[in-house]
This record gives structure tokens, C-alpha cells and sequence, in this order.
């Protein structure tokens, strides 16, 4: 990595997550390519966005390449897929190298499972579910984590949406 | 052997008539409703439903205690986690992992699949083999795909031919395993000469295989 200040980013799945993620880090300088199977989905994007736009499957080296993997520091998976995510995950790693991965995974199992092999892992279902257990307990840490949660919508609107 | 096959399309379902054929202990588990039903109507149950991902389904459908996983599904990414999650949870013994993208089978190797079949690769393998004679044509990769196992067809305008197996240049990560002549395995020693319809098979480094390449090609 030359300059930690500006990556070089690959997000594979243009949802809701990924998304949020390409323009944030667009914002902040990063330097961000989207890939999705399908080219409805980069309207998410948004008109603004800087960053570049790539249609194909992510478990695809030819789809990948165009995205610029073989240079990237970071690589999201972010799609609907547990699996595509998982398996994309362990392409960016084990084929191209790139030293940050991460994968979100709806499956806790999976998702641990995976962690110990080495993927930065976040699953967003025991995630949601622990944060709305906190909420719902009264527990002491609920009221920073429910304020933290307000931030970042707060943020998302006024940046990003 | 009790072998669980997950995947019940055509594939999935032929090879567990074949495995109970043969007396083996089958289950197959099959995600979709319809699916299921439909092949349940033959194989009654040993057709269970149920997503072959999921380590509650897993369980229940006794990978602790299985030989053998096979991943059979039309999409290489469940095959591949279904594999490493039988390893990973239940140090399942042998996994066999189609892929339909022939690129994967490599990467499966190196991500810890026992074995990987990719029928993509076998019938372009076939195609080649029938349009090219005097090519190379790979049969498989071994460990971490760094070493093949290659098959040379021995032309009539060989270069080798007539040629002894010690005055071939060949390069240092290889050997020369087998020859196949007149249909008969031949153990090749360093003074067997070479005659057309030869097939040599060949243990190579993946980096040495354009080298042996072109000690078998043909000249024009």
C-alpha cells in the first residue's frame, strides 16, 4: 500500500450496503469500483457518484479484473448471497492477494466459520438482533449503541442519500 | 460407505440411483420443495429437503458420520461451501465438489476440496483430444494445481520420434509416468523409443508445461 490515505476499493453487490459503502468512501477520496449482476442496481449510486461501475458476477476472474482487483487494498462482499459472498471473499484473498477483505454474511454459523479462515467477517443478523436486544432489555449499553445507530442514519441523510 | 450427495438435480439424482445400486448408504438433500418431492417419488427416503449450507440440516442429515460429501449443485459457490463446511464442522473425510466453471477447479484444490469434477472441462478435453492430435491435454491438476498430469499423443511428425526417453530435454520438474501404446500401459525406461500413436503421460510443473510443449510439437 503507497498511501493509506486514498485505497483502492472493490464492492461486489450494489444493495443497500454496498451501495452506502461505495459512496461514502467515494467521498472521502477512496477510490471505488461497484460491481453487480445487474445495471438497475448502480441507480442506488445515485447521479453523483464518481466511482466506476462494472455489470458481471463477481466469482467471475474476468468480471473481477475489469474491476481492478489486481491492484485493490480492499475488497467488500456485500450481495444477497451468503455463498457468492464467501466465495468471492476467498477469490480476492487467495487468488489476487489483496490484504483487506471483508464479507458481510446473514448466517452466524457461516460467518464464524469463515472468520476463523481468515475473512474479516460482520454478521448483520445476530448484529441487528443483539443491538434491538439491547434496545428492548434496557440494557446499560443500549442507549450508546441506539445513539451511535442515530449518527449514522443522521449522517447517511445528509451526506448520502 | 455412507455417502450424502447434495444437489438432486440430474446429476445428483442418477448418481445416487448408481451409489444405492451398489450398496451404498445414500442420502440426498435437496433444497427445493418441488425438487424434493419429485425425486422423493422414486428414492422415497432417502430423499430429504432441506439447504445443504445450513450446519442445523447438516447435522440432522448425519454429516458427523458420513465417508463421503458430494457437492453436486448447479452452483459452484454452494458446492464450495457445502465442502469446506463439512470439513470445517465436521471433519468430513472426502469431498467431491462439481464445478461448472472449469476456472474454479483450481481454486477448489487450493481452497481444500479433496476432489473437483468439472464435466465442462472433461467434454473440452474429449473435443480437443479428437481435433488435435500431438497436443498436450491435461487430465487433472494435483495438490494446489502446481503439478498436472498431462497426455501427449505421439504424431506421425512427432520430433521425438524414434528418439529415446533419456535423449529428451526435458524439464526438471517432470516425468514420464506412462505410455500407452497399442492400448497396453508401458513402463518407459531411458532407452524405450518413441513411435507414432505413442501416448505419453507425463507428471509436470505447471511452469515447465509450455517447455514440454514444445519438445512434442510438431515442426510446420
Amino acid at each position: 500500500m503507497t498511501d493509506s490515505s486514498s485505497l483502492k476499493v472493490v464492492v461486489l453487490g450494489c444493495g443497500r450496503v454496498g451501495s452506502t459503502l461505495a459512496k461514502q468512501l467515494t467521498l472521502e477520496g477512496h477510490s471505488v469500483t461497484v460491481v453487480d449482476l445487474t445495471k438497475d442496481s448502480f441507480r442506488r449510486l445515485g447521479p453523483k457518484f464518481r466511482g466506476q461501475r462494472v455489470v458481471g458476477t463477481g466469482l467471475d476472474r474476468d468480471t473481477l479484473e475489469k474491476a481492478g482487483i489486481a491492484s485493490a487494498n480492499v475488497f467488500f462482499a456485500v450481495t444477497q448471497g451468503d455463498n457468492t459472498n464467501i466465495m468471492a471473499a476467498q477469490i480476492a484473498k487467495e487468488v489476487y492477494s489483496i490484504p483487506r477483505v471483508l464479507a458481510r454474511i446473514y448466517d452466524p454459523i457461516r460467518a464464524q466459520a469463515y472468520r476463523e479462515m481468515g475473512i474479516i467477517t460482520l454478521c448483520t443478523t445476530t448484529l441487528a438482533a443483539s443491538v434491538l436486544h439491547s434496545a428492548a432489555l434496557q440494557t446499560p449499553d443500549a442507549s450508546g449503541l441506539l445513539a451511535t445507530a442515530q449518527e449514522w442514519d443522521r449522517d447517511y441523510l445528509t451526506r448520502l442519500g | 460407505m455412507y455417502v450424502i450427495v447434495v444437489g438432486g438435480g440430474k446429476v445428483g439424482y442418477y448418481l445416487s440411483k448408481q451409489l444405492l445400486a451398489e450398496g451404498h448408504e445414500v442420502l440426498l438433500l435437496e433444497k427445493d420443495r418441488r425438487r424434493h418431492a419429485l425425486v422423493a417419488e422414486e428414492l422415497g427416503d432417502v430423499a430429504v429437503q432441506g439447504d445443504g449450507c445450513e450446519v442445523r440440516v447438516m447435522r440432522e442429515a448425519g454429516f458427523g458420520r458420513a465417508d463421503v460429501i458430494v457437492a453436486v449443485t448447479g452452483d459452484d459457490e454452494d458446492n464450495l461451501v457445502i465442502c469446506q463446511m463439512a470439513k470445517a464442522s465436521f471433519e468430513t473425510p472426502r469431498t467431491v465438489a462439481r464445478v461448472n466453471n472449469p476456472e474454479n477447479q483450481v481454486l477448489f484444490q487450493r481452497l481444500g476440496i479433496d476432489t473437483t469434477v468439472s464435466s465442462t472441462q472433461i467434454i473440452f478435453n474429449l473435443i480437443e483430444q479428437q481435433i488435435e492430435p500431438g497436443e498436450v491435454i491435461p487430465l487433472g491438476a494435483l495438490r494446489n494445481g502446481n503439478i498436472e498430469v498431462v497426455a501427449i499423443s505421439v504424431s506421425e511428425k512427432s520430433p521425438v520420434l524414434s528418439k529415446s526417453v533419456r535423449s529428451l530435454p526435458l524439464p526438471g520438474h517432470s516425468l514420464i509416468i506412462s505410455l500407452v501404446r497399442n492400448d497396453n500401459a508401458v513402463l518407459p525406461e531411458s532407452d524405450t523409443i518413441f513411435i507414432a500413436n505413442d501416448t505419453v503421460i507425463v507428471l509436470v510443473h505447471a511452469a515447465d508445461e509450455p517447455r514440454l510443449r514444445e519438445i512434442f510439437a510438431e515442426k510446420g
